[in-house]
């Protein structure tokens, strides 16, 4: 193909991020199918914890935040620290999400004089 | 054997499947709370994933004292906030999770950005490259990152104000102008910002004009939209978040970012558009504010008549000898706290015989399902509460009808007068009952701000005062009967 075997090993490389690109498009995709059918069959009584709930799972992000704190420079301070407050929000996001979901949750009891009170 | 390499990579899935499967169980009742649970279970393990597992096996993430050290503070405060909360202030709460999500997307982008260029411009700088060029992908991911985080985050804050009271609704003329502009702006400054960085400029004056638009983007979003509209915006700028966090799953290609983000994202969107239909409003229309108060203020009190007010006393005799109450309750049951009195009332009539029923409206408080969260944290049966179309047909049989701070939700006008507001939304039609009896402060408007006939119907008979207090004076009329 080429006589420069570094080239090929570029094309490999572009091909392998093409494919990964293409499959995370696939996921995407599914994914959109996957939350509209979730969501449509669910009764009104439950849109105010499940809004919560779904609050909790885009906490998320926080992976994100780990893994961009993972390459920080240890002198990059103006960095860490942004990733630390990241890192800060985003599990405020992800405990307080399921505390209040499972909080709202636990009033949903089938018996009316379950003893927690 | 599992090769270590995989370990990560099995860690994600099994968060990922947690996701679907915790959102398929929360939208059943029984099982809602293992659900949120299994998500919470499936959010754990991905944690643990980033922590210490790589793409080698195990292995420890650098600056992992930080890390923890802000894991542990927020774990902390964020279930103190979360346990401490009122149930009726639980929409704001959730609008602030929502922000913070939105901050840490947006957050990421930045540093992901100082990052880029840094090494870019390092490089440039030794000579080792002459031209820098970023994908175009990656930076459309930073970049999309940066701005729905940017504006999920300010328009979150504001929700969160305005449901708290302290911010008021502030509508600029020529609205939808000013956002289209901002909107236009926002991606113009992006697109001359990838022109400036693959030129070798990597100053940072674009970037921030980017973040500095966002933020009023999201500002200028939600303030126009009235209060009642709220649950709408914050169900909204929910799925953006989720949009947020999915770009971050493009950028690290990490999948379980980016399948939590597009399933919130994707339920976000449905669930915003449920909850407009639940009002009988387009999306559209929400966003622009069009929300009550507006034009169509001066409504029509057609009957002219005077409202008839009527005794605790009289009220409770009404309903020891009634065959069938149906409750409707509405924000003031939740402003007031008097959802555990109410239960009590309940139990006293059912004592006596009396069949006691709830009537839910879709959008009866600040949020859907809202009432139902209310009455079962107070131990109210979960089969008493009956939704809108089922509870309808229910009316006309039944003896008296209990309205405890809910105003809109049964306004008739919505059904018999084309010009109002709320005309077209569904209600619930208390006026079919024998005997209505309302509980109210004042004779003040509902939400969207207009007259409700209801009020003067011959049946129906106003009760005022707080909710809570109301509902205590029935209780011992009742009792003292």
């Amino acid at each position: 193909m080429s006589d420069n075997p570094f080239a090929v090993i570029g094309q490999i490389i572009d091909f392998f991020e093409y494919q990964s690109i293409i499959s995370l498009i696939y996921l995407v995709i599914l994914m959109i199918f996957v939350g509209v059918e979730l969501i449509s069959h669910v009764p009104s009584v439950l849109h105010t914890p499940l809004m919560s709930g779904a609050n909790a799972i885009h906490g998320v992000v926080l992976i994100g935040a780990i893994i961009v704190m993972g390459y920080i420079e240890p002198a990059d301070y103006l960095s860490l620290a942004l990733g630390t407050l990241a890192v800060f929000v985003g599990t405020l996001n992800v405990i307080g999400g399921f505390v209040v979901t499972d909080r709202m949750l636990e009033m949903f009891k089938k018996k009316p004089k379950g003893g927690a009170q | 054997m599992i090769p270590s390499y995989a370990y990560q990579d099995i860690a994600y899935l099994i968060g990922s499947v947690s996701f679907v499967v915790g959102l398929k169980m929360m939208g059943q009742p029984d099982s809602a709370r293992k659900g949120n649970l299994v998500a919470a279970f499936g959010m754990a393990v991905a944690v643990f994933a980033a922590l210490f597992l790589n793409a080698q096996g195990f292995h420890i993430i650098n600056n992992f004292p930080y890390i923890v050290a802000a894991i542990f503070l927020a774990t902390v405060i964020g279930t103190m906030m979360a346990k401490k909360v009122q149930m009726t202030a639980m929409p704001e709460m959730v609008s602030l999770f929502n922000g913070m999500g939105g901050l840490s997307a947006a957050l990421i982008a930045v540093i992901e950005f100082h990052h880029k260029t840094a090494e870019a411009s390092g490089m440039s700088a030794d000579g080792m490259i002459t031209e820098f060029s970023m994908p175009v992908g990656v930076y459309l991911a930073i970049v999309s990152g940066l701005i729905i985080g940017t504006i999920s985050f300010a328009g979150s804050v504001i929700a969160w104000g305005k449901l708290n009271g302290k911010i008021g609704d502030y509508r600029m003329p020529q609205q939808q102008i000013i956002n289209a502009v901002v909107l236009a702006a926002i991606i113009a400054l992006a697109v001359a910002h990838y022109g400036a960085i693959n030129s070798g400029d990597f100053s940072m004056s674009y970037f921030y004009g980017i973040i500095g638009l966002a933020v009023v983007y999201g500002l200028i979003f939600v303030f126009p939209i009235g209060g009642a509209d709220m649950p709408v915006v914050i169900s909204l700028l929910n799925s953006f978040t989720g949009v947020a966090a999915a770009t971050g799953g493009f950028l690290y290609h990490n999948k379980v970012m980016l399948m939590g983000g597009v399933l919130v994202g994707s339920a976000g969107t449905i669930l915003t558009v449920v909850m407009c239909k639940a009002m009988n409003r387009s999306l559209l229309n929400v966003l622009i504010g069009m929300a009550g108060g507006g034009s169509g203020g001066s409504s029509s009190n057609s009957s002219g008549g005077s409202v008839r007010e009527v005794q605790a006393t009289d009220v409770a005799i009404m309903m020891k000898y009634a065959s069938k109450v149906i409750i409707v309750p509405g924000y003031g049951l939740a402003v007031a706290q008097a959802q555990h009195v109410c239960h009590e009332l309940e139990n006293l009539l059912e004592e006596e015989g009396v069949d006691v029923k709830y009537a839910i409206h879709p959008v009866a408080g600040r949020m859907p399902g809202h009432m139902n969260v209310l009455l079962a944290e107070s131990n109210v049966a979960y089969d008493k509460l009956v939704e809108m179309e089922h509870i309808n047909s229910e009316f006309a049989t039944t003896d008296v009808v209990l309205v405890v701070g809910a105003n809109d939700v049964v306004n008739p006008a919505a059904k018999t007068d084309p010009d109002s507001p709320i005309y077209g939304m569904p209600i619930l039609e208390v006026d079919q009952a024998k005997q209505i009896v309302v509980l109210k402060r004042s004779m003040k408007a509902g939400y969207a701000g207009v007259d409700n006939d209801l009020f003067y119907n011959p049946k129906c008979g106003m009760l005022f005062g707080d909710a809570k207090a109301s509902i205590t004076k029935l209780v011992n009329e009742v009792k003292a009967l």
